[in-house]
C-alpha cells in the first residue's frame, strides 16, 4: 500500500476575472480532499489573482493533475510550489505607511529602498492605480514591522517627501488585546 | 488568588449574554482579584471580561495605563457598565485573549460616556476616549456574547490613522483676543 504524506503547497493562479472562479476552484480542491490554509485573492488590473495555501496528500505533480482541468476550463494559468505551512505564527505589524502621488515608474523601488534601509520589514503591500488614464495616480499601503523603531522610518519618509514627488503618511498600529 | 482558564473561540459559551451583578460581596471581590490576575498573566492584555473565564456576569476590568502618552483612568473595575453617550468613529487593530494568533481591524466609538458600578456597588460615571474607550467597548462586547471577530472590517482599503490626542483646553492655554 502506498503511504502518502500530507504536504503544504502554494497555488498561484492568474487569469481573466469572472464570477464563480473561487467557488469552482475550491470545490475541486475540496473534492480532492485538500485542506485550505491562508489565501489572498484580489483583482489586479482586471485580472483574477489568487495565492492559496493547500494541504494535499501527495506530490506537486498529483496536485497539478487534480487542478489543471478546472484551470483550463476557467482559462487560468496555474503554478504550484511545495512550501512550509507555517500556520499559527502570525507576525503583527506595528506600522502602516501610505504613499501616493502622480503615477510614474520607480515610486515603489524608491520608497521601499529607503524604508528597507530604515529597518522596515514589509508584511503586506497593496497598491492601486487610480485617477484617469491621462492623469493616473499611484496609491500604496504598506503594513510592516519597524525593526529599528519608528523614528528611522519617519526620517526616511521625510527624505522621500522632500526629494521624490510623493506624499507619505505613517501611523503606528497599536494593537488592543482584551 | 488564581489564574483562571480562558475560554477560547469557537467555544459556544463565548456567545452567551451575561446577567447583571446584584450582590456586591466578598465572593464577587475575590473573583475580581482572580480575573485581574488572569488578565495580567496574558502578554500585553489591557482588559478582560468575566464571561471570558466562564462567569456570565456583567464585570469587566480595563487598565490601559501601560500604554505611553494616552489619557486614561488607570485601573478600572466596571460592573454593570452602560454606554450612555458616544461620539465619533474610529477603526483600530484588536486582538483578544479568547482568539489567539489573530488580530483584525474593528470600528469603535471614539468617545464614550459610561455609567457603571465599582466592586462595592457605588455608581460611577466616566468619560473616556481613544484607546481606553476602545478597550472598554471590546470588553463590554463580551458581556453581549460578541467578539471582535463579529465586527471585523476589511483590511484592504481600511485606511485608519492612529489617534493623536490633543491636550485638554484650559483657561491658561486658551488664547485671548
Amino acid at each position: 500500500m502506498e503511504f502518502m504524506v500530507k504536504n503544504w503547497f502554494m497555488l498561484t493562479l492568474v487569469g481573466q476575472d469572472g464570477p464563480g472562479i473561487v467557488a469552482k476552484l475550491t470545490g475541486v480542491l475540496h473534492a480532492a480532499n485538500c485542506n485550505l490554509g491562508e489565501a489572498s485573492m484580489t483583482r489586479l488590473g482586471g485580472n483574477f489573482t489568487i495565492m492559496l495555501m493547500v494541504e494535499f496528500e501527495g506530490v506537486a505533480e498529483s496536485l497539478e493533475k487534480t487542478i489543471f482541468p478546472v484551470c483550463d476550463s476557467l482559462n487560468l494559468r496555474c503554478h504550484v510550489d511545495l512550501i512550509e505551512g507555517q500556520l499559527h505564527r502570525h507576525v503583527e505589524p506595528d506600522v502602516r505607511i501610505s504613499v501616493h502621488g502622480a503615477d510614474r515608474a520607480g515610486i515603489v523601488a524608491e520608497a521601499t529602498k529607503v524604508l528597507a534601509e530604515a529597518g522596515l520589514n514589509i508584511l503586506n503591500l497593496e497598491s492601486d492605480v487610480g485617477g484617469t488614464s491621462n492623469a493616473p495616480i499611484y496609491i500604496m499601503h504598506i503594513e510592516g514591522v519597524a525593526s529599528k523603531g519608528i523614528e528611522p522610518l519617519k526620517e526616511a519618509l521625510a527624505v522621500l517627501d522632500r526629494e521624490v514627488d510623493v506624499v507619505t503618511d505613517l501611523s503606528e498600529i497599536e494593537i488592543l488585546r482584551g | 488568588m488564581a489564574i483562571l482558564e480562558i475560554l477560547v473561540y469557537p467555544d459556544p459559551r463565548l456567545k452567551q449574554v451575561s446577567t447583571p451583578v446584584e450582590k456586591f460581596d466578598d465572593s464577587l471581590r475575590n473573583f475580581i482579584a482572580d480575573l485581574e490576575e488572569t488578565m495580567r498573566a496574558g502578554p500585553g492584555g489591557v482588559g478582560i471580561a468575566a464571561p471570558q473565564v466562564g462567569r456570565f456576569e456583567r464585570i469587566v476590568i480595563v487598565d490601559v495605563s501601560s500604554k505611553p502618552k494616552i489619557p486614561h483612568h488607570g485601573h478600572l473595575v466596571l460592573i454593570n457598565p452602560v454606554v450612555i453617550q458616544h461620539d465619533g468613529w474610529e477603526v483600530g487593530r484588536e486582538g483578544c485573549l479568547s482568539v489567539p494568533n489573530y488580530t483584525g481591524n474593528v470600528g469603535r466609538w471614539e468617545q464614550i460616556r459610561l455609567s457603571a458600578q465599582d466592586q462595592w456597588g457605588n455608581a460611577c460615571v466616566f468619560e473616556m476616549q481613544g484607546f481606553e474607550a476602545r478597550a472598554v467597548q471590546h470588553e463590554m462586547d463580551h458581556l453581549q456574547g460578541l467578539l471582535f471577530l463579529d465586527r471585523l472590517v476589511s483590511r484592504r482599503g481600511s485606511l485608519f490613522k492612529r489617534k493623536v490626542y490633543k491636550p485638554a483646553v484650559t483657561n491658561s492655554n486658551v488664547e485671548k483676543d
